[in-house]
């Protein structure tokens, strides 16, 4: 039972990414001329002329000529295979370029996946229970300002706050002394003492919506009859709870994973560039001011099929969770 | 208060195990506090039931979760005392705190609870073993697996089939009356001395809920419970009770053994209560005798042929012919001119669907259904389009089953009465106002209701403006979908009274659909009994009530409870038994 | 009230008629059985305190972003060279006259920059003269939409050379209180226009896969699942750089608004797309359908009027949605371009930790923007708890 109902949530995932890679392909294609009038244009700039040969080869063999479906599928094609384009603005495989900023994007985006939901949950299960009370209501109020507060904002605020009062600058993912060198323990710790930052500004506004979530589900929760046929058991209170309408309150805070995660990915890019991360987003925005649209495509795929992950997360968990979600 | 005589008596006839005394439960509002349950006494005896009874608003469940301490906040119990007479000695309950570790000790374990919707009350994602074990560990030092075995004995014991593979279902395999068995499987795990049932079967139909409450009495037997039953229905009353409380705007205004308050009530409110209630148990008075409007009756005026309705099943498609779920499945039958025929049936049956499809909501997927308007033939309402069947739908109009949900809450009383009009150019301007007020007036309200907003009605009210609108176009056939069992039964019989004047008045004939045998045979000529689908018995109201062929018909009527003590008859009654009852 | 009843049923007169006397009748003696659902509605979110707080500071912002042109004290883009970074001054109202009585007037401190000569650390040092200030007084000239042409503002310098600073200035010198009230204009309007937008895309699309069902359900409702997944700022940065940089700022901002208008549709679609379905199967709906109501009444007299109210609290949660959107985007390079003004033009500024420390006031246009998204927010909770007074 379960293990079909997994296989049916992954093949939805095939017609959503080959969607998905048409849009990203849309907009690689969109700005006006191809890869090789930015490439022509980047090369006179720097004064390194290039001859009509040498152009007319790479149009061949990029397929610059080939019709958009044809183009479209060596695109597709290559990215099945790691093949993502070349980034002329490196001036080498898109992919490798990636390859070495992914995991700590990866990093960035897990911590604060764990952090926000982690929090969210104990917060928004007081925050119902104790309806109405001083706790509540400061709880409330954080929640609304973390909504209200774009991330890229409550970055710079960290990072006055850093510089004017600690006088550090908080950007940035290492420490001088281990920028560049090989992993190790201490390099991670290092990197969480830098990375918590991060999160946290990345975490506040999805925490806030989702202690709403949370708190709203909860709420409808302990009103359920369930509920007083449990009290009237003789169980008591915090144990009733926890067992009963929390489990069944998770299952829309576990499938807002599928939602809140692209969410994650966006907040994930603004703050990046604030904050000075080595990771994706900046190097997509950077990519895009340049005009570097292999690079930048080969990035926006990543980030959508980062999307499904979430998906999956968010379907896997709620299976576990909900046997009616296995039998339906 | 009527205090001394009758409770000595109650102490007199049996061991009292809880008593209640001069109980007030209050809820404070914004503005106001709702005083729930004002001053209620009553005792409950060692193996006896006492049945608290009212009309909704009453206060009755409010009386039964102050026993336990589980008042939905912000309600509170501000006065009097619950004495709990255990082997152990006296508890003031009303004193314990409701977060207490000796008010949990009492719940499940000395007193426990069952309640109304068996669907809700269940946790959905645990299985049922899993609810039942945590009952019997929570107050029992026991291992898991001597629970586990008292689980599936306890599911036994409450007759469900097959307990071993039960125990690890989820209450959404379960159907209505399962759930509720499961629930009091629970409730019986620390073997309690004080059953509290709030209203356990009004969710259920009748011959589930006659098997539940057949279960309920020999397991009281079994256990010596007492049994505290929370219900609106006189008829279970006079089935179950041994003690009668009856509840009236959070006061008790009458209590007594239940032959003494069957036979002799001395409340007002009692005997109004009883009153409407053996009012349904015949035929109305202002009808005329069923013979002579049979007789009367022979011309067809919708003549309802091989009907069937197939909903096409969710999922996974399958090859083949297109099946699906047959929710009405052949049924012909003939409605004549001026006749009210009721269509009785359990959930389910698809006495519901058989309605929407004949006020042309629906269209049969197979068979026909024709209209013989004004004696010509008419055609088949499933193939009608355009100025046919808007011309159908001038005269065969319905009365929903929800009062509150088949009235537009953004348009006046005035304005829903007019729609009929308007949409069919009847009529506009002061010529509508008048025709509005007209109608209102003859559904019994007054003509300054017609700028208020539906809101402001009340149940029976709402009914009448729905009335009022399937009358405007002065139809000659009403389809009445369970029109009145939303309905207070006091509120019940006025409404089926003007049904019966504008029937007379108005010459109409109606298709009643409905649940309750009582309605049908109080406003009924004829009477057609569906079962998954399909009309099993069809014949003369006072027949088929009294004198049922069909063995499912003959289950059905002798399920119903009777409001009358003396003649207990439930035990006696024919079962039905098919593959699917639960 | 004394009403005749039906005097054909005498029985009728127990619990039936209790509440057709009138309806519950409120404190203040309104009486709900003959309100409306906006009446109601009202009524009901009027008790929503933050809700209320949350309209006031609307209609105050809309107000002031109407008129910006007036409430600035100067026009946004002219500097004054020496006044790089300047901080906040304060206004005083009170001043002594010359014969040392009290008057009032208001003034700032005139300031003057001075270099530290050992720390060579350059500061603003007031002077010991004061800048007179003036209600209505004139000053720079402007078209108050672009049509009315004026020069009084709400309050300029006695003497036009003097400037003052109220939250201080920019690197250039610009008066950020100028450009914070201009900036309002076009992030406020983003979030109107946007969700005019999305409202149109929304009620369109959802109303069909409401209406209609089947397979236009099924690919209205994957459409939106799609892109409800997928991480907008990315694809709205890879949207705004396909925008040609030679285009003008009133086409860039047209479709940038439209790109973060893509946002907004899908819940709007979605709440649009559910209450069809439930209303299409509601009693009362059936019932006009077999009032013989054409379908054209049906929809827009018995069903739109249920989904207005709750389409009204979408669309005001929304509208901060769209306005975050334009800020982020205008923030990192890639939405507005200087010389158009909007908070996130005005916050790209601040970008870097130096501005900042040298001048935290450049946050100003971002506390305008958390304000605005707050105010939004609790109207619109305010709103959809009062959108169905019938509970």
């Amino acid at each position: 039972m379960l293990l079909r109902y997994f296989i049916r949530r992954l093949l939805w995932m095939i017609p959503f990414l080959f969607v998905v890679s048409i849009v990203v392909f849309a907009l690689i294609q969109a700005p006006p001329g191809d890869f090789l009038t930015t490439y022509v244009a980047k090369m006179a700039e720097s004064n390194e002329g290039i001859d009509q040969a040498t152009l007319e080869r790479m149009r061949e063999q990029y397929g610059l000529d080939r019709s958009l479906p044809v183009q479209y599928w060596k695109w597709i094609s290559g990215l099945a295979v790691g093949d993502f384009g070349q980034s002329f603005e490196w001036n080498q495989s898109a992919w490798s370029v990636i390859k070495s900023r992914l995991p700590l994007t990866l990093v960035l985006m897990l911590s604060t996946f764990i952090f926000a939901w982690g929090v969210a949950l104990p917060i928004g299960i007081y925050s119902a229970v104790r309806k109405y009370t001083v706790g509540d209501y400061v709880v409330t109020f954080f929640g609304f300002l973390g909504l209200a507060t774009p991330n890229f904002l409550l970055a710079l605020v960290v990072l006055y706050l850093g510089v004017r009062f600690f006088g550090v600058h908080m950007g940035g993912l290492f420490s001088d002394e281990y920028e560049g060198e090989p992993w190790s323990l201490a390099k991670v710790i290092d990197l969480y003492k830098h990375l918590w930052i991060g999160i946290l500004v990345l975490g506040t506004a999805i925490l806030a919506s989702l202690i709403r979530i949370m708190r709203a589900n909860l709420l409808d929760e302990l009103s359920k009859p369930y509920v007083t046929t449990a009290r009237a058991k003789g169980m008591a209170e915090w144990k009733l709870i926890l067992k009963y309408p929390v489990r069944i309150a998770l299952n829309p805070f576990i499938s807002i994973i599928g939602i809140y995660f692209p969410a994650l990915i966006s907040g994930a890019v603004v703050t990046a560039v604030v904050l000075g991360y080595p990771t994706l987003g900046p190097l997509m925005l950077q990519s895009l001011l340049a005009q570097d649209m292999h690079l930048a495509g080969g990035i926006l795929m990543i980030m959508c099929s980062l999307t499904v992950v979430g998906m999956l997360i968010s379907d896997i968990l709620l299976a576990l969770l909900d046997p009616r979600v296995r039998y339906d | 208060m009527l205090k001394t005589s009758v409770e000595d008596k109650v102490d007199a006839r049996g061991d009292v195990i809880l008593d209640i005394r001069d109980l007030a439960t209050h809820f404070p509002m914004r503005n106001a506090t709702v005083h729930a349950v004002d001053g209620v006494s009553l005792k409950l005896r060692r193996g006896k039931t006492t049945c608290v009874v009212g009309e909704s608003g009453s206060g009755k469940s409010v009386t039964a979760r102050s026993v336990l301490q589980i008042v939905d906040a912000p309600g509170r119990i501000v006065g009097g005392t619950i004495a709990l007479r255990t082997g152990g000695g006296e508890v003031d309950i009303a004193t314990l705190h409701p977060r207490s570790r000796a008010i949990r000790a009492i719940r499940g374990r000395d007193i426990a609870m069952i309640f109304q919707e068996p669907m809700s009350s269940l946790s959905p994602v645990h299985t049922i073993g899993n609810q039942i074990i945590e009952s019997i560990r929570l107050h029992e030092k026991v291992t898991k697996a001597e629970a586990r075995a008292r689980a599936i004995e306890l599911l036994a014991q409450v007759e469900i089939r097959e307990p071993e593979k039960a125990i690890d279902q989820y209450t959404f395999e379960f159907s209505g009356g399962m759930r509720q068995r499961a629930m009091i499987a629970m409730a019986l795990s620390c073997n309690p001395q004080v059953l509290i049932a709030d209203e356990p079967t009004t969710a259920l139909d009748v011959t589930t809920q006659a098997e539940i409450l057949d279960l309920m009495r020999s397991l009281q037997e079994k256990h010596d419970m007492a049994i505290m039953f929370i219900t609106h229905d006189m008829g279970v009353v006079a089935e179950i009770a041994d003690d009668v409380v009856v509840m009236r705007h959070g006061k008790v205004v009458e209590t007594g053994e239940v032959n003494e308050i069957f036979a002799n009530p001395r409340h007002a409110y009692t005997r109004r209560l009883l009153e409407s209630v053996v009012k349904l148990e015949q035929r109305a008075e202002i009808k005329r005798p069923e013979a002579e409007v049979l007789a009367e009756q022979t011309d067809p005026i919708l003549s309802v042929k091989n009907v069937s309705v197939v909903f096409p099943l969710r999922g996974p498609k399958r090859k083949g012919p297109a099946r699906g779920f047959r929710a009405v499945n052949d049924v012909s039958f003939d409605l004549r001119r001026g006749e009210s025929l009721g269509i009785v049936g359990e959930s389910g049956s698809g006495k519901t669907t058989l309605g929407r499809v004949l006020a042309s909501v629906l269209s049969p997927s197979e068979g026909g259904i024709r209209f013989h308007e004004n004696g010509g033939a008419g055609g088949d309402v499933g193939q009608l389009e355009g100025e046919a069947l808007r011309n159908y739908r001038r005269q065969v109009r319905m009365v929903f089953q929800d009062p509150h949900g088949s009235l537009n809450p953004r348009m006046t009383v005035g304005q829903i009465v007019a729609e009929p009009l308007l949409n069919n150019g009847i009529a506009r301007g002061d010529a509508l106002r008048d025709r509005v007020y007209d109608l209102l007036e003859q559904v019994g309200l007054p003509a300054a209701v017609a700028e208020r907003y539906p809101h402001a009605f009340s149940g029976g009210q709402r009914q009448r403006i729905c009335i009022a609108r399937a009358i405007a176009l002065e139809p000659r056939v009403v389809i009445c979908d369970e029109a009145t069992s939303a309905l207070d039964v006091s509120i019940r019989s006025q409404v089926l009274d003007l049904l019966i004047r504008l029937q007379e008045r108005l010459d109409l004939s109606f298709v009643f659909i409905a649940h309750d045998i009582g309605v049908v045979r109080y406003f009924c000529d004829r009477v057609a009994v569906m079962r998954k689908g399909e009309i099993v018995e069809m014949g003369p109201a006072s027949q088929v009530c009294d004198n049922p062929q069909h063995p499912y018909t003959k289950a059905l009527i002798s399920a119903v409870p009777h409001p009358d003590p003396t003649a207990r008859s439930m035990h006696l009654r024919h079962r039905y038994e098919d593959a699917g009852v639960s | 009230m004394t009403e005749h009843l039906h005097d054909d049923t005498p029985a009728d007169t127990d619990g039936d008629e209790s509440m057709l006397a009138d309806g519950p009748p409120l404190a203040d003696g309104r009486n709900t059985a003959v309100a409306s659902q906006w009446q109601l509605m009202w009524w009901k979110f009027r008790r929503h305190r933050l809700a209320m707080a949350g309209l006031t500071v609307v209609v105050i912002l809309y107000l002031i972003a109407a008129f910006a042109e007036f409430l600035a004290p100067f026009d946004p883009n002219s500097y004054d060279r020496k006044g790089g970074f300047h901080p906040p001054q304060a206004v005083h109202l009170i001043d002594r006259t010359e014969e040392g009585g009290l008057t009032i007037r208001p003034w700032v401190w005139e300031t003057e920059l001075t270099r530290d000569p050992r720390t060579l650390v350059s500061t603003y040092q007031a002077t010991g003269e004061k800048t007179y200030l003036r209600w209505f007084g004139e000053g720079d000239s402007y078209e108050l939409w672009g049509l009315i042409p004026g020069n009084r503002h709400l309050l300029t310098p006695v003497d036009p050379d003097k400037r003052f600073y109220l939250l201080g200035a920019d690197r250039l010198g610009r008066d950020m209180l100028s450009r914070t009230i201009h900036g309002a204009r076009l992030s406020l309007l983003i979030g109107l226009i946007g969700v005019a937008f999305s409202l149109v895309l929304g009620i369109t699309l959802g109303g069909l896969a409401g209406y209609l069902g089947g397979w236009v359900d099924t690919v209205i409702s994957r459409s939106v699942e799609l892109v409800l997944s997928l991480p907008t700022i990315p694809i709205w940065l890879a949207l705004a750089a396909a925008l040609p940089a030679t285009w003008s700022t009133e086409t860039r901002y047209f479709f940038i608004t439209l790109i973060v208008s893509l946002v907004g549709w899908t819940e709007l679609a979605r709440v649009v797309r559910g209450r069809f379905m439930s209303l299409k199967n509601d009693d009362f709906v059936v019932a006009a359908v077999l009032d013989n109501a054409p379908q054209r009444r049906v929809i827009f007299r018995h069903m739109l009027p249920s989904l207005t109210s709750h389409i009204i609290a979408s669309v005001t949660l929304a509208v901060p949605l769209m306005i975050l959107a334009e800020t982020s985007l205008s923030f990192l390079g890639l939405g507005l371009m200087p010389p158009a003004i909007s908070w996130g033009v005005l916050l790209k500024e601040a970008q870097d930790v130096r501005s900042i420390v040298l001048g935290p006031w450049l946050f100003a246009p971002g506390v305008a923007v958390v304000i605005t998204v707050l105010a939004f927010n609790f109207l619109g909770d305010g709103l959809r708890d009062a959108a169905d007074p019938y509970n």
